[in-house]
């Protein structure tokens, strides 16, 4: 078949695929339809929900911002928001710490590590409310497996209330989150740790740099680029956390737990109050990106360098 | 592979463009179908019923066939939400309390069901209808009353000195502070959770003369008996109560008094029916079977009297079901006496019925333990009383403020800034 033919019967589709802009265009065109089917439209929904007085079953009509100003003189709202704060704050260091620390001793060579870090993997891999259901039973504030072995260790003389008091339920929902959160730290940065130069480490050791100097003047440097990348999932996961509360504590004793989704659910869904439920969802969006647009901003800083 | 021709792909093209046309099902597909929602039951044994005998005959009496579902008691709200919210979900859907008053807008009036019952059967109990009806109309059909009874040990109550059950508060904290002492606390919850909780917190409050709102809607919650409430229960808190039941769901207590680290707890009976059920699994520490010491109380007198609050529950129709005239035709046949009797007697005792004509079943001379349930319906206010167990008053209960009143502090912080807080909640409840 001669060349010239070959223009002679090609389709108007064909002629169109061939301009790159229009290809990219129709390729792009299935990512678009989702992204707008199920991020664009709830979130734009979700933002018209919250300037309207609606509640279940009910439309309602445009209040503009009184949502807003109602949950803001809210004291439960007020705690929520403090709690999701600290509880973001407090999990992701240790998730952080944690993680690099077993990322560095995963990334050395030892018998069994393939298993080690398929294990290790396995607090990520559990479906969370299966997991949180067995925390619930250790944390049981009759049959609490941990204040069993306490007691049988003669360290404690009466039962440690774990979800009935408001500071201990707080440092036990952490506790779930940065064990559940781990595991995603460890592979991530574990994954960072390998793409670095072995030869780095040892022209650094030549130079007469310790242990300590070679990773916070060779690793750490070239790690932070992951590092960022994944205290930024890690942030947005941790900040709209929900599963891990609503099955633990139900956002008590007396609110003492309850983070931004939990109590939006509460009111939302519970209450029946969907525009304010919709207020307390959207209450998290500013801080979010703020967080997201300083590590975006911070990455392609580092990456510049 | 079978050849599939172009007359087949007319003929099955053909069949379907004519449904879709007159949005009629072929002929074989139009028996009504009623989809049932319900909570998975403190009595297994009523589930079980339902699935293999009631429902099969009332498909076969009514023509209708059910598909019945049960869910956790506290998912039944976020099913009923996003079932309105889309427009499409269960037909008939059990609810809490006065959660019906919640979707007073989204759900059929099924008053002509409600008062057929009624009238065939006298009257509702106060409580049924304060639950289920707006002021104008039935939203729900009152299905039952799960009474709320203390169970205790008898013997151990005993060793202290109460041969009798403690009438008034005071007595209670006496008896439960020394069988905490002996390691036998009372166990109770007030956590976030349906039934125990609020059937705990709202009758103490109403006891110390205290309420949420007066007869006119006004929030009167900031007054010196509800500060009194507040002051008793963290002393009795601490004097007689497993601490931990602030962490407590509605099964917890359940667990914690048939392994006996409890001596009391606020209760439906389910706890007595496990006993009967296994009697030779739940045994006391003297070896006896556990059901033998085993007895009911209703809760205690305060300076104000003795109340109740029953967890109560009603089917509502949310008004976009197809198949309402099914699903009334079900509840009126499920209702009907002889068929709703079975259902009741497999309870044994656990649900009483909304209607006081059923106090006189002979069921309840079965087993005198049960006894106190058979009048619990009798006893029972409802969330905003004294005001209407209305909208504003299911939204309040949903919310837990009077329970986080007391829990709140137990936690520590003076009665006063529980009960200013609790105020100003409803405050912005009630407007």
């Amino acid at each position: 078949m001669s060349a010239s033919t070959g223009v002679a019967t090609r389709g108007p589709i064909s002629r169109m695929l061939e301009r790159e802009g229009a290809l990219a265009f129709w390729l792009l065109v299935p990512t678009l339809v989702l992204l707008t089917l199920f991020i664009a439209y709830p979130f734009v929904r979700g933002v018209w929900l919250s300037l309207t007085s609606s509640v279940v079953g009910v439309p309602g009509e445009y209040v503009g911002l009184k949502n807003f100003a109602k949950i803001w003189n809210d004291s439960i709202f007020r705690t929520a928001a403090l709690n999701t704060f600290v509880y973001t704050g407090v999990t992701t260091v240790f998730k952080l710490a944690l993680g690099l620390w077993l990322a560095l001793l995963l990334n050395r060579h030892f018998r069994g590590k393939a298993w080690v870090r398929a294990f290790i993997l396995l607090p990520f891999i559990i479906p969370t409310v299966l997991s949180t259901l067995a925390w619930k039973w250790m944390f049981d504030p009759t049959f609490s497996v941990f204040n069993w072995l306490f007691w049988k260790l003669s360290i404690i003389n009466a039962r440690i209330n774990w979800l009935g008091d408001p500071e201990l339920a707080m440092a036990s929902i952490m506790t779930v989150n940065v064990w559940r959160g781990v595991p995603f730290y460890a592979i991530s940065l574990l994954a960072g740790l390998q793409t670095i130069n072995p030869d780095l480490h040892e022209a650094a050791a030549i130079d007469g740099a310790n242990r300590f100097q070679r990773f916070w003047y060779v690793t750490w440097p070239l790690l932070l680029p992951v590092t960022m990348v994944v205290v930024l999932f890690s942030v947005i996961q941790t900040f709209a956390d929900f599963q891990l509360v609503y099955v633990l504590t139900g956002g008590g004793p007396a609110n003492a737990t309850h983070l931004f989704a939990t109590y939006a659910y509460q009111i939302g869904i519970g209450t029946g109050l969907l525009s304010e439920g919709a207020a307390i969802s959207l209450a998290m969006f500013p801080a979010l990106l703020l967080v997201v647009v300083f590590q975006l901003w911070y990455i392609r800083r580092v990456e510049n360098r | 592979m079978a050849e599939f021709s172009r007359r087949k792909f007319l003929q099955y093209s053909g069949g379907l463009a004519g449904i879709l046309a007159t949005h009629q099902a072929p002929v074989f597909a139009q028996q009504s179908t009623v989809h049932w929602i319900r909570w998975n039951d403190f009595v297994p044994a009523s589930d079980e019923l339902l699935r293999k005998s009631i429902l099969p005959e009332a498909s076969k009496a009514l023509g209708i066939k059910i598909n019945f579902e049960t869910v956790n008691a506290n998912d039944l709200q976020p099913r009923i939400t996003s079932a309105i919210q889309s427009g499409a979900g269960p037909d008939i859907v059990m609810l809490n309390n006065n959660h019906p008053q919640l979707y007073a807008a989204s759900v059929a009036d099924v008053s002509d069901v409600a008062e057929a019952i009624a009238k065939a059967q006298g009257a509702y109990y106060k409580l049924a209808r304060s639950n289920t009806h707006d002021g104008k109309k039935f939203i729900s059909v009152p299905w039952s009353v799960i009474g709320g009874q203390i169970a205790y040990r008898k013997s151990w109550f005993a060793e202290v000195g109460y041969d009798k059950f403690p009438e008034t508060w005071e007595q209670y904290r006496d008896a439960g502070k020394k069988l905490k002492a002996k390691g036998r606390p009372i166990g109770q919850t007030l956590g976030h959770t349906f039934g125990d909780s609020p059937t705990f917190s709202y009758p103490f409050l109403w006891s110390f003369g205290g309420k949420e709102v007066d007869e006119k809607g006004k929030v009167v919650l900031d007054s010196k008996a509800t500060v009194e409430s507040v002051r008793f229960m963290t002393a009795f808190w601490k004097d007689a109560h497993d601490e931990g039941g602030l962490a407590w769901d509605d099964s917890n207590n359940n667990r914690a008094f048939l392994s006996q680290t409890i001596c009391a707890t606020l209760n439906g009976a389910s706890i007595y029916i496990e006993s009967l059920r296994k009697p030779d699994q739940y045994k006391t520490e003297k070896g006896a079977q556990l059901k033998t010491d085993i007895l009911h109380a209703a809760l205690p007198k305060g300076p104000a009297g003795q109340f109740a609050m029953h967890t109560f529950h009603s089917h509502v129709i949310p008004a976009y079901s197809k198949n309402q005239k099914a699903a009334k035709q079900f509840l009126t046949w499920m209702h009907t006496p002889a068929n709703y009797e079975k259902w009741f007697v497999s309870q044994k005792g656990f649900a009483t019925p909304p209607t006081p004509v059923w106090e006189k079943h002979k069921m309840w001379e079965e087993d005198p333990v049960m006894a106190p349930y058979r009048v619990a319906g009798r006893l029972g206010l409802t969330p905003g009383h004294a005001g209407p167990s209305d909208r504003k008053a299911a939204e309040v209960l949903t919310k837990y403020i009077i329970t986080d009143m007391y829990a709140k502090a137990i936690q520590g912080g003076t009665p006063e800034a529980a009960v200013k807080w609790a105020a100003g909640e409803l405050k912005s409840v009630y407007g």
